[in-house]
């Protein structure tokens, strides 16, 4: 075979012309596979200081919370199901704020601005108009449930209350009588006309473990936002402290 | 025998894959994070479980258990990434005219069979193919629209009641997660076969997706050779020119306008079989 272009050696000069553009590709391939290998350990391996994840995380998951509210319209409200549908064995899910039972000596303690206080018993409640609902309750973890509760709509209970400057404010904030499990919800979602301050499951009072005798159910949140046994409910601008998202969820954890 | 050096794969379509990979790793470990707080799923009938998902030991061996936030967080970064990447690539495909060689064509239906006969050692022969055979347009094609539709399915699960129309599409909550769990599957499934297909298919196509060429050896050249400009390493483009001998011809219309009639020239360059 007549070779004309062969080195000495038998080698073809195209050869080194493979092995150099190889060896590029190859270079720059496992140094951009490092350089990913080193931010992935980086960003997994960063102290979670005080809002149980990653800051990098912390500020996607909070940049991801901004966009996604963007999109919120209180006129999309969660599918309503029939009472039939409504699971009888409701799931209780969390304990945290729920030691002990509460009898009728509670009272819903409303923070207008700070030293001024409105204190309410839940015949107060009861007193306002009565909003049934039954929806499919979400949970972070993946399960979700139909369930049928019934209270005073959070926006009615604003209005009878003439609490119109408080709704000016960004968030709402609420605590259990114990402290121990709070909560901040975005006024928007607050004032969506499907969450209720609730004190009624399956047409009647709620059991104890499901946050006798007022809790919050706001379909558009998943079920860490549903705060039970309600002692305090205040308004801020800035983000209320919030119970799950100081373990690292995200602080809007909207539907 | 010679050598040359035969364009395979752009630049950007080694990029995209490059990145899709890590990416869409990262989103199905985040996701097994998830789905480990509610592991419902499984394989079977009533009662009798033929495969749960997934046995305790999967779990253990991954170190999935008890990172639900965790999973969430990055989930909900990486996700971006996943969309960002996975539409640019299908942005390429279309504007650079990539889709001809990737979207299955009246032919492939008929011809992914003979290809899996083929790889089977059943049928000796493999119908002719361009840069990639009948199975790789449909199993390159799905991926992306299983891509696509995790994108989708995912945002029906994440927000369930802003885009209850999305969620509803699907068949409502519990059904868009299923259909987001078993697209995971599948690309598990994508996964074992292509890395497979590229075991078996060599160094030579697999450096391909690195380097962008693959070497071609040739004995009677049929054509005059032509000289190319330098076929895109993972570099700058370099601008020396080619020794003599060198002889980089483009892969059978590569690089050639969709509209060009001068393509036909080169197509009777054949090119090896690739994963």
């Amino acid at each position: 075979m007549k070779t004309p272009n062969t080195a000495p050696g038998g080698q073809q000069p195209i050869d080194k012309e493979i092995r150099r553009r190889t060896v590029v590709s190859f270079s720059i391939f496992f140094v951009c596979l490092t350089i990913g290998g080193i931010l992935f350990y980086k960003l997994y391996n960063q102290p979670q200081s005080a809002s149980g994840v990653q800051p990098t995380l912390r500020k996607a998951l909070n940049a991801d919370d901004k966009i996604f509210s963007l999109l919120f319209s209180k006129k999309n409200e969660a599918r309503s199901f029939k009472k039939e549908n409504a699971v009888k064995n409701v799931r209780v899910n969390g304990d945290v704020g729920m030691d002990g039972e509460l009898d009728t000596t509670w009272r819903l303690k409303v923070a207008r601005k700070p030293g001024d206080t409105l204190v309410l018993t839940l015949d107060d409640i009861k007193a306002l108009p009565k909003t049934e609902i039954v929806f499919d309750f979400k949970c972070v973890e993946g399960w979700s449930q139909v369930t049928w509760w019934g209270g005073v709509r959070f926006s009615d209970f604003m209005e009878k209350y003439n609490l119109a400057p408080q709704m000016a404010t960004k968030y709402v904030g609420m605590i259990t009588p114990d402290e121990a499990y709070y909560v901040g919800n975005d006024m928007p979602s607050m004032l969506q006309p499907q969450t209720l301050l609730c004190y009624e499951m399956n047409g009647k009072p709620l059991p104890q473990d499901q946050g006798y005798p007022l809790r919050l159910i706001i379909p558009v949140k998943y079920g860490i936002k549903h705060l039970k046994r309600i002692g305090v409910v205040y308004f801020s601008n800035d983000k209320p402290k919030d119970y799950w998202a100081e373990q690292g969820y995200d602080y809007y954890a909207g539907l | 025998m010679k050598k040359r050096i035969v364009k395979k794969h752009p630049l950007a379509i080694r990029w995209f894959h490059w990145i899709n990979f890590p990416v869409l790793t990262i989103m199905i470990w985040s996701g097994l994070l998830i789905y480990w707080a509610n592991d419902v799923y499984k394989l079977g009938w009533n009662d009798k479980t033929l495969l749960k998902f997934f046995p305790q030991s999967f779990y253990d061996a991954l170190h999935i258990p008890f990172k639900l936030s965790t999973g969430m967080a990055f989930h909900f970064f990486f996700m971006w990434f996943f969309f960002l990447n996975g539409l640019l690539y299908v942005l390429y495909t279309i504007f650079s005219g990539e889709w001809r060689y990737l979207l299955p064509n009246k032919h492939s239906f008929k011809e992914a069979w003979l290809v899996v006969l083929h790889d089977l050692h059943i049928r000796k022969t493999a119908p002719p193919q361009n840069k990639y055979n009948a199975a790789q347009r449909i199993a390159y094609s799905s991926i992306v629209v299983m891509g696509m539709g995790s994108v989708i399915t995912g945002l029906a699960i994440y927000k369930p009641i802003q885009f209850q129309w999305l969620c509803n599409l699907f068949g409502g909550y519990e059904a868009a997660r299923i259909e987001h769990f078993i697209l995971t599957l599948g690309y598990a499934l994508f996964f074992l076969v292509h890395v497979g297909q590229v075991i078996l298919a060599g160094w030579n196509n697999f450096q391909a997706m690195v380097t962008g060429f693959e070497v071609e050896k040739y004995d009677d050249p049929i054509l005059e050779p032509q000289v190319e400009p330098d076929p895109e390493p993972l570099s700058e483009p370099t601008t020396e020119l080619l020794p003599e001998t060198a002889v980089i011809i483009p892969r059978a219309e590569s690089t050639a306008p969709i509209d060009s009639n001068e393509a036909t020239e080169t197509n009777e360059i054949t090119v090896s079989p690739a994963a």
